[in-house]
């Protein structure tokens, strides 16, 4: 069985009157790549924030890397790294400088600290800029060093908080192989974000929502389990007359717009395209396409934000 | 649990990081040594040189003689004669004059019949300072004046010469020439300490919690109180610098001389930093942002060493609620060990109470900081 890297057991967290974290468990198994998925404000760093002992949980323990993060901080604190979602590195130090000092803190001998510089210049693909300032460097490589000057230690587990704010899509792909190759090399995990296109890259998801956790799986078991509906992907002129016109008709359970097309859930005891093209052509609308489509991360949210009935401001 | 060995980055990469802002190694190195000059030269509480117009209206030998008497001194300066009465409204509303000496008609005749002459000084009182000042001059020197002519006149007369009941003879001690600077400099150490450290500190902790490098070194295993000192030492260091350039100053340019112990000196000194210290992280656990601390530090540390020290104002003269306030100000305590050690080379056991009251007031402020700190962000 694989071993368990963070456990977390009903997990709370108030501010005053305002539960930002309310009764959130789950576990992650050591060497997963762990999402954590959900809107500004949903408590996503509020749990990461916890468990990496910046802040005291009203209620509720976890375990991380084995200890208890209320009992054991230290020990918690030695064998993970941190890279907040406002993390800049020390812009008046140079990129050597900036490693030599999170190396320092961490209590690593001046051998190690010249062997882990290495690694770090050479995974952030810095080689031959050490002596430049942080300021000088593109968004992308700024934020792959400070994800290598998290991991000077050798952490067990990395928590990344929103780690890939404000940088390009192609960055971000490179980030996110980065995140791989740690995760291949037996580094756990664990990442918050708001970018579903991201949350496919993780091994498991958790979808939280106001404080609470409202899913949970591997992205493909998000998309099977949560949507048992088949999902048709409809394409029309008229995709706003279409969307109301389907979803006055009681076979259709969801329909929501992506750019020009629609995504329309129907119940399963229909033929989905059947139902489609009865109801377009009962309202004389055209059809050019209709598909059945596997549903996207971001139906799955919709949908499951629809049933803790909110209207979905998800990006 | 504490470990050098973890401290020993924070230093490093603090003294970088000063080193490279050069303004702020301006502000603590070279702008105290240039504020002492400032303040040596331009807050200077001696009235020398006062510009002093002469309506002589006898202008005889003996009214010559009196006259004579000021302008030997350095005090005062003639800067006009007149010749009739209405000149004096002028010069003296035209600033040209600070004060005019008007000698009467038939002085040295009345003098000689053993009349009684009254002389007439009139001083501009727009400044106060200045003005008590010179009339305080003027009325002693004539007073000089007054009692040696008495003095020749029994002489004269064939009673020898008698001795004074009184012969009032004023020693200065430890400033014998009464210059500001002396009284200023130990004054101007302790309120360059201040401001520097409570601006420096919590400057260096808003910033790091502004750019977010303060949760990064939390969530690392270094205990909070390796961070601290590792971000305060350097700072503390830089200040005793700062406190060795100061008294260089002052002895090149205002002779000031430290008369006691250098070493007793910087050990006072430093328990007076880390009283800037505590004010400092204090200041830091109520800002957000940079702006905010610097305000709130400068008010914190200009005002209690500025106006409540004694510096710039003599407590004696406070009513007495203001008075109070003093007690609780380390500055005052450090203010006056400092003029003990500087101008009057006195040790501990003169003012070990004061030292012991400032031990109390670092432990307090610092305990009080570091427990808003710990809950505001550790």
């Amino acid at each position: 069985m694989q071993k368990v890297s963070i456990e977390a057991h009903s997990l709370t967290k108030r501010f005053g009157s305002f539960t930002a974290v309310d009764d959130v468990s789950f576990s992650v198994a050591k060497g997963e790549i762990f999402g954590f998925l959900g809107a500004n404000g949903s408590g996503k760093s509020t749990t990461i924030r916890m468990l990496t002992g910046l802040l005291q949980s009203t209620s509720g323990t976890a375990t991380v890397a084995g200890y208890d993060i209320n009992k054991q901080p230290e020990q918690v604190k030695m064998r993970i790294g941190y890279m907040s979602q406002k993390f800049s590195l020390y812009a008046d130090l140079t990129v050597a400088e900036n490693i030599r000092f999170w190396g320092g803190i961490y209590g690593l001998t001046d051998a190690k600290i010249a062997e882990r510089r290495a690694w770090a210049i050479q995974t952030a693909g810095l080689e031959g800029r050490e002596a430049s300032l942080p300021s000088a460097l593109p968004g992308g490589f700024k934020q792959r060093l400070a994800l290598a000057c998290a991991m000077l230690h050798e952490p067990e587990i990395v928590f990344l908080d929103e780690p890939t704010g404000g940088v390009d899509p192609i960055m971000r792909r490179r980030f996110w192989d980065l995140i791989r190759q740690l995760a291949e090399a037996g580094t756990t995990v664990f990442v918050t974000t708001h970018y579903l296109d991201e949350a496919e890259y993780c091994n498991r998801l958790m979808l939280i929502h106001a404080g609470r956790i409202i899913a949970g799986g591997s992205p493909q078991e998000l998309k099977t389990q949560y949507i048992q509906n088949p999902v048709m992907e409809v394409e029309t002129d008229r995709v706003i007359e279409a969307m109301n016109a389907l979803s006055d008709d009681p076979r259709i359970e969801e329909t929501s717009v992506f750019g020009t097309l629609l995504h329309v859930s129907i119940k399963p005891e229909y033929n989905a395209e059947d139902v489609i093209k009865s109801v377009l052509a009962a309202h004389n609308l055209p059809l050019h396409r209709a598909e059945r489509i596997v549903p996207s991360l971001e139906d799955v949210f919709i949908h499951l934000l629809d049933q803790q009935g909110v209207t979905s401001d998800a990006s | 649990m504490i470990s050098v060995h973890r401290i020993r980055p924070i230093i490093k990469k603090e003294f970088r990081q000063v080193r490279r802002d050069k303004r702020s190694l301006g502000v603590l190195l070279v702008v105290p040594a240039f504020m002492l000059v400032l303040f040596g030269y331009a807050l200077n509480y001696d009235v020398k040189h006062v510009p002093l117009a002469i309506y002589d209206q006898d202008r005889t030998t003996t009214s010559r003689e009196l006259t004579d008497g000021f302008l030997h001194t350095e005090y005062f300066d003639r800067i006009a004669t007149l010749t009739s009465e209405h000149q004096i409204d002028s010069v003296l509303t035209g600033q040209i004059a600070r004060a005019v000496l008007v000698i009467p008609v038939n002085f040295e005749r009345d003098l000689a019949a053993n009349r009684s002459v009254k002389i007439q000084v009139l001083v501009d009182g727009s400044n106060a300072t200045n003005a008590t000042a010179a009339a305080g001059y003027l009325a002693e020197m004539s007073q000089d004046y007054s009692t040696r002519l008495s003095l020749d006149l029994l002489a004269r007369n064939g009673f020898g010469r008698p001795t004074l009941p009184i012969d009032y003879r004023a020693r200065i001690w430890y400033n014998p020439e009464l210059t500001s600077p002396k009284f200023l400099v130990p004054g101007l150490i302790g309120f360059i300490l201040m401001i520097s450290t409570v601006i420096s500190t919590s400057l260096s902790i808003v910033r790091e919690r502004e750019k977010g490098t303060i949760e990064q070194i939390i969530v690392s295993p270094i205990h909070p109180m390796e961070l601290i000192v590792g971000k305060t030492l350097p700072y503390v260091l830089i200040s005793l610098v700062s406190t060795s350039l100061i008294l260089l100053v002052g002895y090149i340019l205002f002779d000031v001389v430290v008369r006691g112990s250098l070493l007793l000196l910087y050990g006072e000194a430093l328990i007076f930093l880390l009283c800037g210290l505590g004010l400092g992280i204090w200041v830091s656990t109520v800002s957000t942002r940079q702006e905010q601390a610097f305000q709130l530090a400068t008010l914190v540390s200009l005002l209690p060493t500025f106006m409540l020290s004694g510096f710039a104002f003599p407590i004696r003269n406070m009513p007495w609620p203001i008075q109070a306030l003093t007690y609780i100000n380390p500055a005052r305590y450090f203010l006056w060990i400092l003029r003990g050690i500087v101008l009057r080379g006195a040790g501990l056991e003169v003012f070990w109470q004061e030292t012991l009251f400032m031990m109390l007031f670092a432990t307090w402020i610092i305990v009080v900081s570091w427990n808003r700190l710990r809950r505001k962000v550790l």
